[in-house]
């Protein structure tokens, strides 16, 4: 048997090797193939003026969270993933230490202000980007996401997708300590 | 009821499957002459089964029965009948459903059309499709049914995932299944060639019509995709070399491949480990391409379905029958004589650099598709291999293809015989220059190189193609079926080449916000805009935008585009509006609404788009001909 024609085979092997491999790290959450990282991560977070949801002629400016850390959480009332996460928001706003700020995304007024009556209201503001172009500054591409912003402006994680204990402790706890001791 | 009587005949289904791998298998090693007159019965039950099992899941998703979970998912009270046929494959179980159904179908061809087969030969190919059905089968059964109950059932379903809600979902995923699963069949008469021992021309002779089927129904399968998306997605785009689309088209290099080196072993009998292989490797593909959409490893556009967990029992499927197949190449294929001998203008080394050439392109598009796979999976960072690889990698391999498959029919066998034909082939290739010139100077107005390369290759190929068939009615006098079907393929290439380099070469998109009765001018056309206004469909509430295009002041049509909201789902989707043409498309989707009237409007110039789909039309015409040649028939008929 000529070695060669068993070529095809060994390389297949490995393949499948390769492939067994990534499985078993997205099984156990390791991997997660749709989380891109952000290009925005270490970079200033991009300045933004808009109409607070709860006032419609007072304006925020984004500015007035300098020298804080905060969260910046985009969601609309009409994305289930924010209803879902809607919860642990509640709870994190009494344990989280830094203020939560809410970014309704091409939401209608209306709907976003009852969603907050019925569920409550975790967001110490909430501002409406009816239009998305701030959105598109976060490089937002679903809802929903959230953004945690250092004290001197620099965005220091995203997460895409629902806000869980889990993702708070892995992935966003640890950087308000280190941002804290810093 | 009836889920039930579904989930029964899928595992009668499987039983049936098992006794067709263990009589076809079985009774082709131990000569059990009973058993292999036992297989037409047990294919037969087994697609029966499969038909049952589908018809069964239909019938809830056309009664609205909310108990099943997949219905409650992938259905809704307001989604049309259509779509309801329709949304059967529209999530991963009822797709795996339709991909059996398929499987047993071909298996069911082949059953009924192979009597003139070795009986032996024929128990095996069966007995491997058997073998194919019980791994799927299995996989459906224990991790993906489609007929679990949901207890309470729901009042209502979630509603077919938006994007999926148009008419090409009726004909799209069917076609491309039935391309494929084929070339399952091509890979079951390789394995049956490799136990048998018998790897010569007539081997290569029964295959080919088979694997002309499969390449047949995944080029429209592919073409209907590529114009699907095109219209769907609101980008405008018709190929986005997106994990799922690289994921039909290396089957399909690999078939195309493959039809082409079983013209020589059928002929020659030269090739004939390689032809194995690539048998093997194109069945490898579309498993391959299975397990990539499947288990969720890649991020796509087009993924519906995927989940980790199932992706294991897929990936345990595909290694079985990949290296196991692989390992029985090792073995038999080391064993065949390679005999060689043909001189280097001959047909045969045409047909190699053919083979050459397509492998490597797959082999590209393989590379750029896993490449951000190992890349994630050994922590080496995260990256996304697009268009700007594989529109210049895809190049390389296809450009020097193109002009080769030109002068390449015209070779004979063994040895050079293109003398007589060089100084047609140098006259039509000038031609074909001129032309291209022509086009691209006097119809558009400009020309980068690469334009004058693509028009001039597409319209070499055409030319080359009809001096073929004119040559011979006229010189010879006879002009067998498969030769024109291949010069007609052949020639389809060469419309679809020419359809690439325009829209490439010339298209013009344009991203503009627009005010009602404001007029954006884009190429020779000017679009104005006429306003929007609400409108209901069945399951969703839309925006309608209505644009008027006039050419030099003269009206050229009117354009309705749509953004639906779709209610279960709360989803929103584009509906574009194309003005279609034979030169150009003029194509308008709407954008985001940004106040007082206005909306951004994506509005796009896309001339000679039609001759991509045409020429992939005109390519599986061929085909089809060609396996339609007196040749076949007589060997089905018991020649």
């Amino acid at each position: 048997m000529k070695w060669r024609y068993s070529l095809p085979a060994v390389l297949f092997l490995a393949l499948g090797c390769v492939f067994y491999f990534t499985l078993t790290k997205i099984g156990r959450g390791t991997l997660d193939v749709r989380e891109i990282p952000s290009p925005l991560i270490g970079k200033p977070a991009p300045h933004f003026v808009l109409p607070s949801l709860l006032g419609p002629t007072q304006l925020i400016d984004s500015n007035i969270w300098r020298g804080q850390t905060y969260l910046l959480n985009v969601w609309g009332s009409w994305c289930e993933g924010c209803k879902e996460e809607h919860s642990t928001l509640i709870a994190l706003a009494r344990v989280a230490g830094v203020p939560l700020i809410g970014m309704a995304w091409k939401d209608d007024h209306a709907s976003a202000e009852a969603m907050l009556t019925e569920m409550g209201n975790p967001y110490s503001a909430v501002v409406a980007d009816d239009e998305g172009r701030v959105a598109i500054d976060f490089g937002v591409y679903g809802a929903p996401e959230t953004f945690l912003i250092g004290a001197d402006g620099t965005i220091l994680v995203k997460h895409v997708g629902a806000m869980s204990d889990t993702v708070w402790r892995s992935t966003f706890a640890p950087k308000i300590r280190n941002g804290a001791s810093r | 009821m009836i889920p039930e009587l579904g989930e029964y005949a899928l595992i009668l289904a499987f039983v049936l499957a098992l006794a067709q791998a263990v009589f076809g298998l079985g009774g082709a090693y131990f000569q059990h002459r009973s058993w292999m007159e036992a297989l037409t019965p047990t294919v037969t039950g087994v697609w029966v089964c499969m038909a049952a099992s589908f018809g069964c899941l239909t019938y809830a998703f056309v009664t609205h029965d909310f108990s099943v979970a997949y219905v409650a998912n992938n259905s809704n009270v307001a989604l049309p009948l259509l779509y309801r046929v329709a949304a059967v494959w529209g999530a991963h179980e009822g797709s795996l459903l339709l991909w059996i159904l398929i499987l047993a179908t071909w298996a069911l061809a082949v059953a009924l059309c192979s009597s003139t087969l070795p009986a032996a030969f024929r128990a095996r190919v069966l007995g491997v499709l058997g073998l194919i059905a019980v791994g799927f089968l299995s996989f459906t059964i224990a991790t993906s049914s489609p007929f679990l109950r949901l207890i309470p059932a729901a009042l209502d379903g979630a509603d077919l995932n938006p994007i999926l809600q148009d008419p090409a979902l009726a004909a799209h995923p069917p076609i491309l299944y039935m391309g494929y699963v084929g070339t399952a069949v091509a890979f079951a008469f390789a394995v049956a060639a490799m136990l048998s021992g018998q790897m010569d021309a007539a081997w290569a002779r029964w295959t080919r019509p088979w694997t002309v089927m499969a390449w047949l129904f995944l080029t429209i399968g592919i073409a209907l995709g590529s114009w699907w998306a095109y219209y769907e997605l609101g980008w405008g785009g018709w190929w986005f070399w997106d994990p799922v689309e690289n994921a039909s088209f290396m089957p399909w290099l690999t078939a195309t491949a493959l039809i082409h080196s079983l013209a020589v072993t059928e002929a020659k009998g030269l090739f004939k480990s390689w032809t194995l292989l690539l048998a093997i490797f194109a069945f490898s593909l579309s498993l391959l391409g299975t397990f990539l959409v499947r288990s969720g490893v890649l991020v796509s556009v087009h993924a519906f379905a995927s989940d980790p967990s199932r992706g294991l029992f897929i990936l345990g499927l595909l290694l079985f029958f990949i290296v196991g197949s692989l390992a029985l190449y090792a073995v038999r294929a080391s064993a065949l004589k390679t005999n060689t001998g043909f001189s280097l203008v001959s047909r045969e080394s045409f047909l190699l650099l053919n083979n050459a050439l397509l492998v490597a392109a797959a082999a590209l598009i393989l590379t750029g598709t896993l490449w951000p796979l190992f890349m994630d999976a050994f922590n080496l960072g995260k990256i996304s291999v697009g268009p700007p690889y594989f529109n210049v990698v895809f190049l390389i391999p296809t450009l020097p293809l193109i002009a080769l498959l030109g002068v390449g029919m015209h070779a004979g066998w063994t040895r050079a015989m293109l003398g007589s034909k060089r100084t047609a082939l140098i006259g039509i290739a000038g031609g074909a220059a001129l032309v291209a010139a022509f086009v691209a100077l006097g119809c558009y107005g400009s020309a980068r190189l690469l334009t004058i390369v693509g028009f001039t290759a597409g319209f070499f190929v055409i030319g080359s193609s009809s001096w073929f068939v004119l040559h011979r009615l006229l010189v010879k006098q006879h002009l067998k079926r498969a030769a024109f079907g291949m010069a007609l393929a052949h020639a389809g290439v060469g419309v679809l080449v020419i359809g690439v380099t325009g829209v490439s070469a010339y298209k013009v998109e344009k991203d503009l916000s627009l005010a009602p009765g404001e007029t954006a001018q884009i190429a020779d056309y000017s679009f104005e805009y006429m306003g929007a206004l609400p409108v209901a469909g069945p399951n969703y509430d839309a925006i309608e935008g209505r644009v008027v295009i006039r050419k030099h002041d003269v009206r050229v049509d009117e354009l309705t585009t749509q953004k639906r909201i779709f209610r279960a789902q709360h989803q929103p989707m584009t509906q574009a509006g194309i003005s279609v043409g034979w030169s150009r498309d003029l194509f308008v989707a709407l954008g985001e609404d940004l106040g007082a009237g206005k909306w951004s409007m994506r509005i796009q110039y896309k001339p000679l788009v039609r001759f991509i789909w045409l020429g992939a039309l005109i390519m599986a015409l061929g085909g089809l001909i060609a396996v339609m040649d007196r040749r076949y028939r007589s060997a089905a008929k018991g020649a």
